[in-house]
């Protein structure tokens, strides 16, 4: 059948193309190896962490002060300070990122100024880590005047997650299907109450992986929390959301940069301590998402 | 069966009776397209009110304005008055108090993701009954009549939104009951339906009508036949003609456009 | 057949009477619309508040020539402060320049891996480990710069110090990577199924598929993955604080120490006076910053929803 057609064929060849071929398994080991390269630092990393500071991880390590100038001991107190830090903000950024995410998801119109309040938190998580920390400093440390304490670092944390959860809750909620809306519209039932029996029990496991994130990303901010509510070091415990605190975050940049005679293995074992809570909690997220993939509803 | 005499009986008994629903030139537009213009139309209390008529007609989005969904579509708008027992529906202080008391059932089943048992509890809890024994008994009566009691009796904590489509659909009627609507609107139910089943549905719509005025849209020009008292034939955005069904049924009507569908020859 | 009558309940709703439901409806409307606006009324809170704090120094002390083009930063010095940041911005144009030479090349080609050549268990495993990988804490790197990479680039390039570009630039890659390839995967799956089989049907291996067809189509999202990359390398503070060592100067070479403009910030602002013209640079420094990732975000959501339109 002879061809007629004029048709610039790039593709088209009469013969196997050996060459071709060859190319194709070229870049498809280049591509592969490229992830790999991604992936295996990652792994030497932890390793490494895992050799040099799992010497040092002991209940007491957990549980109790840190000692001498902070070249011995526990890190209780910074622990204890990244669980107050991490709950303030959610108590903070959890009701308000949902309200919003409903806002976006079930009221707001397609129109520029939803466009813009989009935009907005892009830019709000977008915005460099030590900006957030200038904010917090000028907002709530000394405008709102609560100084240095808990409760300024975690609204300054509050507001770099917010975007977090809004998408992950305002994901959830679009994947209800809308005639499940319209049925209890047709009910009689208001946009509160479809959204308050039907739509928002049914997106609570896609919240909670929004929230595992957040709590993931909190516990591991260093730059916000310096300068708004986090100190090196503070011989007491905090007793209200108005104290200063240790955190965990910032005791290892301090032990790793602040503190001379530094036994080699602690801010190491701070690291692994710090790094698998992290990890851990992504981790929760990732199972939980994967979880609902199965789990049909509809 | 019905059978002809007693059909006329029911036709005179609603002829006197009270108007439930009254449609004075009413347009309804999405942006510069016109869907339906110029519905003028009355539906008495008691009576079954079928609604015949091609696809792409306006029928459903004329159901869309009765009960005011039309509020969730910037896009449409409705000219014109429409008075739901003597209220203007555009006047009415609680437009959720409205949608109540009519209950819709659209040709695309949907089985709402809570429990069965949840899915027909669900307009009388939004009433403030949360007593489970009264619950109980709406749940059974309302899932007897709409002919899914026995299937799912046993099951009544499964989800809703996982039976089968006949199941959900009938479902959907289910629920449409427990409202205890005054007017019940169904947009060609039997799509979704198996035959046997839209049997048992259409004699529990002749019964119901003794309580409510029922609307039904449908495409099946012999169910309006069998159950409508009176009918409507719309066409390309107009209402055609509306008269007693049998009439239309044997060739008394207004225009023969009327006769030409129903016998089948376009549509 | 039931004969129960169904109009028993007497819970009819009232046509003509707003009860607690209508009311708690219109409440709840307006708190999710607060709260909806919140994201916009922070953004504007965030500049507001940077700039009232910077606000002094803007009017007093500087002079956009300094600012911009001296490298001499000395806020401390007694007789005659300056407050050039040119060297910072080197350091942290440096740095970010480094990264990204690192991270576009790899986190293409482990998008293009992921979304066009791996399947079920592999592609699987693969995006959860680069999720992990992004999960990873910024001082977390920096901890990793100064303990691991340091006596690495000291031993292997046989310098003096290994707290330089070098170091920063390949964590700050390392750390911008992951978000692009999930960005740029993102945008090649976002590519229609039926270019790749057009290509296909047409003859072409998978490879001259992806090469000819779908990079092209996906090129807009993957300039958007690039720019959300490079804003995160611009703002990233931690890890370039303490892996760039603490020298203030013009990078000559990769194994030059420098400072960013973030870590600038950082390590000074806890030994300033509030209100002192030390403090408001710095807050001048914020705006600077803000305005700059603001531009970079900005563009990349117009790029991104470019192609989300066509």
């Amino acid at each position: 059948m002879a061809s007629t057609g004029i048709i610039e064929n790039q593709f088209l060849e009469t013969e196997i193309n050996v060459s071709a071929k060859r190319t194709e398994n070229l870049f498809r080991i280049l591509f592969m190896m490229m992830a790999g390269l991604l992936i295996l630092p990652v792994l030497i990393i932890l390793t490494t962490l895992v050799v040099k500071g799992s010497s040092m991880i002991s209940y007491e390590f957990l549980f109790s002060n840190p000692t001498n100038g902070m070249t011995e001991g526990g890190i209780f107190p910074a622990l204890l300070g990244t669980v107050w830090l991490v709950g303030v903000a959610l108590v903070i950024s959890v009701p308000v990122g949902v309200a919003a995410a409903v806002y976006l998801s079930e009221y707001a119109a397609d129109n520029w100024f939803t466009r813009a309040i989009n935009l907005a938190i892009i830019n709000l998580a977008g915005v460099p880590s030590i900006v957030h920390a200038l904010f917090g400093v000028g907002a709530f440390v000394i405008f709102f005047g609560f100084g240095t304490s808990i409760l300024a670092a975690s609204m300054t944390l509050a507001v770099m997650t917010l975007p977090v959860v809004i998408v992950a809750t305002r994901e959830s909620l679009q994947a209800v299907p809308h005639a499940f809306r319209e049925a209890c519209w047709n009910m009689g039932a208001t946009r509160w109450q479809t959204i308050r029996r039907v739509v928002l029990p049914n997106s609570v496991s896609g919240i909670l992986t929004g929230v595992i994130l957040e709590v993931s990303r909190t516990t591991g901010e260093t730059a916000p929390i310096m300068f708004t509510g986090a100190a090196f070091f503070i011989p007491v415990l905090p007793e209200s959301v108005f104290d200063q605190t240790m955190a965990l975050s910032l005791h290892l940049f301090v032990v790793a940069t602040q503190v001379p005679h530094v036994p080699d293995a602690l801010p190491y074992g701070v690291a692994l301590v710090l790094i698998s809570m992290v990890l851990l909690m992504n981790s929760a997220s990732i199972a939980l998402r994967m979880h609902l993939r199965g789990k049909k509803k509809w | 069966m019905v059978s002809a005499a007693e059909d006329m009986t029911n036709v005179a008994s609603t002829r006197d009776s009270a108007v439930k629903l009254e449609v004075r030139d009413v347009a309804i537009r999405y942006g510069s397209d016109t869907a339906i213009a110029g519905i003028n139309l009355d539906v008495r209390e008691n009576e079954i009110f079928g609604i015949i008529g091609p696809a792409n007609a306006g029928k459903t989005s004329f159901l869309k304005a009765l009960n005011r969904m039309n509020d969730f579509n910037t896009n449409m708008s409705v000219d014109g008055d429409i008075r739901f027992e003597g209220t203007n529906i555009r006047d009415v202080r609680n437009v959720y108090a409205l949608r109540s008391r009519i209950g819709v059932v659209f040709p695309l089943p949907v089985g709402l993701p809570l429990t069965v048992y949840e899915n027909v509890a669900f307009v009388p809890r939004l009433r403030g009954i949360g007593d489970k024994a009264e619950l109980d008994v709406i749940v059974e009566r309302c899932l007897t009549r709409a002919a899914l009691w026995d299937e799912v009796k046993d099951r009544l904590d499964s989800l809703g939104s996982l039976l089968s489509g006949g199941q959900q659909q009938r479902l959907t009627i289910a629920r449409a009951l427990s409202q205890e609507p005054e007017l019940l609107m169904l947009d060609e139910f039997s799509i979704a339906v198996d035959p046997v089943t839209t049997m048992r549905i259409e004699d529990v719509l002749k019964e119901l009508k003794s309580e409510m005025s029922i609307i039904l849209v449908t495409n099946l020009v012999q169910q309006a036949r069998r159950l409508a008292d009176r009918t409507a034939f719309f066409l390309d955005g107009e209402c055609v003609e509306i008269g007693e069904t049998e009439d239309l049924f044997s060739g008394q009507v207004k225009d023969s456009r009327t006769t030409d569908y129903i016998e089948g020859r376009f549509g | 057949m039931s004969q129960v009558h169904l109009r028993q309940t007497g819970n009819m709703p009232d046509i003509n009477q707003r009860n607690a439901d209508w009311y708690i409806d219109k409440i709840v409307q307006y708190l999710v619309f607060l709260s909806g606006i919140s994201a916009i009324i922070l953004i504007v809170g965030i500049f507001i508040f940077v700039t009232i704090e910077g606000f002094g120094f803007l009017l007093e002390d500087f002079s956009f020539k300094e600012f911009f083009l001296s490298q001499w930063w000395e806020p401390t010095d007694d007789d005659e402060p300056t407050y050039g940041i040119l060297a910072l911005m080197a350091g942290t144009a440096s740095v970010t320049g480094l990264a990204m030479l690192v991270a576009i090349p790899f986190s293409m080609g482990s998008a293009i891996y992921v979304a066009e050549f791996a399947t079920g268990k592999t592609r699987e495993s693969l995006k959860v480990l680069i999720e992990l990988l992004a999960a990873i804490p910024s001082v977390v790197w920096g901890f990793i710069g100064l303990s691991i990479m340091n006596p690495l680039i000291i031993d292997v390039f046989d310098v003096p110090v290994g707290l330089n570009i070098l170091n920063a630039g390949i964590i700050l890659g390392l750390m911008a990577a992951p978000i692009m390839t999930s960005i740029c995967e993102d945008a090649l799956k976002a590519v229609p199924d039926r270019y790749r089989e057009a290509a296909e049907a047409l003859g072409g291996t998978r490879w001259q598929v992806i090469y000819k067809t779908v990079l092209p189509a996906a090129k807009n999202g993957l300039l958007g993955g690039v720019l959300l990359g490079v804003g995160r390398g611009f703002g990233e503070t931690m890890a370039v604080l303490m892996a760039t060592g603490h020298a203030i100067n013009m990078p000559g070479s990769v194994f030059d120490s420098v400072r960013a403009l973030t870590a600038t910030i950082a390590a000074e602002l806890g030994e300033t006076a509030v209100g002192s013209p030390h403090y408001q640079a710095l807050f001048t420094i914020g705006i600077f910053l803000f305005t700059i990732t603001f531009i970079i975000n900005l563009s990349a959501d117009l790029i991104v929803r470019g192609i989300r339109k066509s």
